[in-house]
């Protein structure tokens, strides 16, 4: 992008503005659910089954409601009185909010205890009394399809087996064909295991209704709070809830990352309870209830196919897969996509056939299929392609990055339709690529690596050449319970010419309050220090489908410059009313109107904001303010380059990332310091699962990675120094040229650090490490013992 | 449940209150008192988010008892600014070490109980420093910066 077109001091786009949310969460003034407290207001917990799989025999309140201090406990029972106990997931499937008959995973809530603080409300939960009667479990999506397989959906007519849905993209037949042509074909399993978001603030929400106006106010960790609204209004209505009296409110947020998209059972719990006993209610999860009940990401089994010619030309792709969805589908993906984007898994590379199926199966597991930071399931398809692209130059002795370099969509060839169907916006993959092998010495690493390997060394240079797809999304093929997934922005200048902007989606860390109004800044040439920008209250913000897959300055960002050109349209009238000249000789830069060829004759925007409410045109409606819903056109297609380097020591099998070179390209920046920020920590959480996440279950339906014991979130010592670059593509479409970039690290890194440590042992005979690449598979590896 | 009376010094104030042998200091500080800057993030001794100073020592308060802060000294991160900011919730605004500022009163003040220690400390003394607070968002780099940030500046400036 070419220089900032506004002053510092307007702090328009490419400038980095220091962020105008800091000052409250350096003095600890932020205000996140736990900080909420209402009067008279009490606490509720939860009871959750030891058993992946169980009949309920009873549940006994009696010594619970005896203690002292313990108001009420909500069973299924009390719930199915109100028709509450069931809800819709967000894939129209159905989920228990508490069960009547059985249970059907680990930690699943099975009552709720109310009580005046949090000490007694856990003291209640362990005497609530719960008889089971266990029933077969099956934690492996493989052994579910088969068909003398307990039936866990036994709830739902007509279900008879454990499969949820076969969702297929590409063409089937030509692949097949181009398979049988090529000269050379590769197969390989790829599992991405479950894994969880484990944003460091849990779920949470405090709920209070006023019986006499009927009016119930909800604060809840949500990244949607209206299309929390209108689903409560949906669920809800029979007991009397209607949307204008239902007000949701998302305060600060500690973090997100899809994982406070989905309605967990116990936010209706509190809410039903709420309403039940008139009592303001707070629930607020523990970590342990996070990791191990709330939704997870990934747990998709890839049989991935490549094939090419001799020549290292790439051909055909196929990728089989069978996703783990849990006890129920309670993904978040739009509608009319089951398995997300994932058929973006043709990444960077110009394939002529492709095609991909994805079969989802319950399991006796906690129910989901969110986001890990990804655009819905795009992580899981880069890592497929990394890995088999890496896979494809180890076979044909070439360099993994003269391989890509060979198959990339070239940059004047786009748009690019892919063979999937997805129309790219624009790439420049070689430039990206380029640029990290020469800021990284990418030839200087060839060599000593070679010199490493002649000593006995073990060290790896692994490439991530990934192509992401964000921002739902057009109308036409994204909604969400059909609830097409535009976003919105509605400014308002007042007369001192001051703003007041609010927004359709919810910041979780991503500085929205900064980052939009830099965009007003860009548009109208307001200082970023005169606009106020909120979020999250349905009763102000205007209609928006909230925060995540990267969709805030694809969608809500482009309704904001929208917005912005509306409010400059009326503006440029005023101001040749003001002015006494006609629209046409007025001319714009950011800040005011001057007549062409009389710089001196002009009009600030201050000027004309003051005079829309005392000096209007006759015959003109008062007032400056605009609201915009954006419609994106298409989707935005970041992209970038990353390469790591990796050392492993032989004796322990561990691997150090020496260094890791990031090279993004996100169109063009609003503010260069948070992008930088975003992709520091999108690279945290993209080496995360490469190295230490997974929750895994035994057969039994045991949860190992269900505390922070086992559950390794990076600290800043595993966590590199990251090196970053960038180059600018933008996007010909967004009305900034703006793409995204809050998940693209996430998304590129884990394949660089996979395909670096399989590099590092490919001449001891290694093909292929499914991640999380612990000590123990690469001591493994190295030493030629299997699991057994 | 057996109770007790107990006074803690928190941020140069002292606090009193009746309260039950099991209650937790991140209780205290917060519900009891009402400085939500302290944050309950696990309840495990890992993220750190509830890390308060008890007698100039960084502790996590979400495994120390109330009544061990009896008659002792609490800083939280509503007493770091006097007149002005503290150095580090300087730099950490400065150096974009923050996002979605939950772990960030935590990790601030680990990072004050580190520099009180040692005033110089190196890029990899500060990764160990701070190795006991989690943070999801910002891949801690910029924490790294932050802590330099403050660093410096508290040594170029004399000490009050």
């Amino acid at each position: 992008m070419a220089e900032p077109r506004t002053s510092f001091e307007i702090g328009g786009m490419g400038h980095s503005v220091k962020r105008k949310e800091d000052p409250r969460f350096i003095r600890g003034q932020g205000k996140f659910i736990d900080d909420i407290v209402r009067p008279g207001m009490v606490f509720m917990d939860i009871v959750r089954s030891p058993y992946a799989h169980a009949k309920i025999k009873s549940i006994n309140s009696e010594k619970a409601l005896a203690l002292p201090g313990v108001a009420a406990v909500i069973t299924g029972e009390t719930l199915k009185e109100y028709n509450l106990h069931m809800m819709p997931t967000l894939m129209s499937d159905t989920q228990m909010v508490l069960p009547l008959e059985k249970v059907c995973y680990q930690s699943q809530e099975v009552a709720a205890v109310v009580a005046t603080d949090r000490y007694s409300a856990a003291d209640g939960v362990e005497l609530v009394e719960v008889e089971y009667e266990p029933l077969p479990v099956v934690t492996d999506p493989f052994k579910a399809t088969a068909k003398d397989a307990p039936i866990i959906r036994d709830d739902k007519e007509g279900q008879d087996s454990n499969h949820i849905f076969h969702w297929e993209s590409g063409d089937k037949k030509g692949t097949a064909q181009a398979f049988k042509d090529a000269d050379v074909t590769l197969k390989q399993d790829i599992y991405l295991p479950r894994i969880h978001v484990a944003s460091i603030e849990t779920c949470g929400c405090v709920s209070e209704f006023d019986s006499v106006t009927g009016q119930l106010t909800v604060w809840m960790t949500t990244q949607a709070p209206h299309a929390i609204r209108t689903v409560l209004a949906l669920v809800a209505g029979h007991v009397g809830l209607q949307e204008d009296k239902i007000r949701v409110i998302s305060p600060d947020i500690g973090g997100g990352f899809g994982g406070k998209v989905p309605v967990y059972p116990g936010y209706v719990i509190a809410i039903a309870a709420s309403v039940v006993t008139g009592l303001p209610i707070k629930w607020i999860e523990d970590r342990r209830e996070n990791l191990q009940a709330d939704s997870f990401a990934r747990d998709y089994h890839m049989t991935c196919e490549i094939a090419a010619d001799k020549d290292g030309t790439m051909k055909a792709l196929r990728i089989k897969t069978l996703a783990d969805h849990g006890y129920a589908d309670a993904a978040c993906n739009p509608s009319k996509w089951p398995a997300g984007l994932f058929s973006i898994c043709t990444g960077s590379y110009d394939f002529k056939n492709a095609f991909t199926e994805v079969d989802g199966v319950y399991t006796n597991k906690p129910p989901g299929g969110i986001a890990y930071r990804c655009s819905f399931r795009v992580t899981e398809a880069v890592h497929a392609i990394e890995r088999m692209v890496d896979m494809l130059a180890d076979d044909l002795d070439m360099d993994p990055a003269e391989l890509r370099l060979k198959n990339f969509i070239p940059s004047n060839a786009f748009p690019y339709k892919s063979p999937m169907g997805w129309e790219y916006d624009s790439g420049n993959y070689e430039g990206a690529l380029k640029l990290a092998m020469k800021n990284i010495g990418y030839e200087a690493l060839l060599k000593e690596q070679k010199e490493k390997r002649d000593r006995g060394e073990l060290m790896g240079i692994g490439i991530s050449s990934f192509t992401e797809v964000v921002g739902a999304g057009n109308s036409k093929d994204f909604d969400i319970l059909g609830i097409k997934m535009f976003d919105s922005s509605e400014i308002r200048i007042h007369p001192t010419g001051k703003v007041t902007a609010r927004f359709g989606t919810k910041s979780q860390g991503q500085g929205h309050e900064t980052t939009y109004a830099q965009i007003i800044a860009e548009e109208l040439g307001i200082p970023v220090s005169d606009i106020s920008v909120e979020e999250g209250d349905t009763d102000t913000a205007p209609y928006g489908l909230g925060t995540y897959a990267s969709r805030s300055t694809p969608v809500a960002g482009a309704a904001g410059a929208m917005a912005c050109r509306k409010i400059r349209d009326k503006a440029k009238k005023i101001a040749a009313h003001l002015l006494e000249v006609s629209e046409d000789d007025l001319e714009w830069e950011p800040g005011k109107f001057s007549v062409k060829g009389i710089p001196k004759k002009a009009s600030t925007i201050q000027d004309v904001a003051f005079a829309a409410y005392t000096n209007h045109p006759q015959g003109m409606e008062a007032g400056l303010e605009a609201v915009s819903y954006y419609d994106p056109p298409n989707m935005t297609f970041p992209f970038g380059s990353y390469i790591c380097v990796v050392d492993i020591d032989s004796g322990t099998g561990e691997v150090k990332i020496r260094r890791f070179m990031a090279v993004d390209d996100c169109g063009n920046i609003i503010n260069p310091m948070i992008v930088e920020g975003q992709i520091h920590g999108g690279l945290t959480m993209g080496i995360a699962p490469a190295l230490l996440e997974e929750i895994s279950y035994d057969e039994e339906g045991n949860m190992t990675g269900g505390s922070f014991m086992e559950y390794l979130v990076p600290t800043a010592v595993e966590t590199p120094h990251w090196e970053t670059d960038k180059t600018c593509t933008p996007s010909p479409h967004h009305p900034l040229g703006a793409k995204g970039v809050g998940e693209s690290a996430t998304v590129g890194a884990p394949p660089a650090v996979a395909n670096a440590v399989v590099d590092a042992l490919s001449h001891l005979g290694v093909k292929h490490l499914d991640i999380p690449i612990t000590p123990e598979k690469v001591w493994r590896a190295i030493h030629k013992r299997d699991a057994t | 449940m057996a109770t007790q009376s107990i006074t803690v010094n928190i941020n140069g104030e002292a606090k009193s209150a009746e309260v039950e042998d099991r209650l937790l200091l991140v209780h205290f500080i917060r519900d009891n008192h009402g400085l939500t800057g302290t944050h309950i993030g696990c309840d495990t001794t890992h993220c750190g988010a509830c890390t308060v100073l008890l007698d100039g020592t960084a502790v996590k308060s979400c495994t120390v008892f109330a009544v061990q802060a009896n008659g002792r000294e609490v800083t939280t991160i509503e007493g770091m600014e006097g007149e002005a900011l503290h150095p580090l919730q300087e730099g950490f605004m400065e150096e974009h070490g923050l996002q979605c500022g939950f772990c960030t009163p935590g990790m601030i003040m680990s990072s004050k109980h580190l520099l009180d220690k040692n005033p110089n400390p190196t890029e990899e003394e500060i990764r160990w420093g701070i190795s006991g607070n989690l943070c999801r968002c910002t891949g801690y780099l910029n924490i790294v910066k932050a802590v330099q940030y403050a660093s410096n500046k508290l040594q170029e400036t004399p000490t009050e």
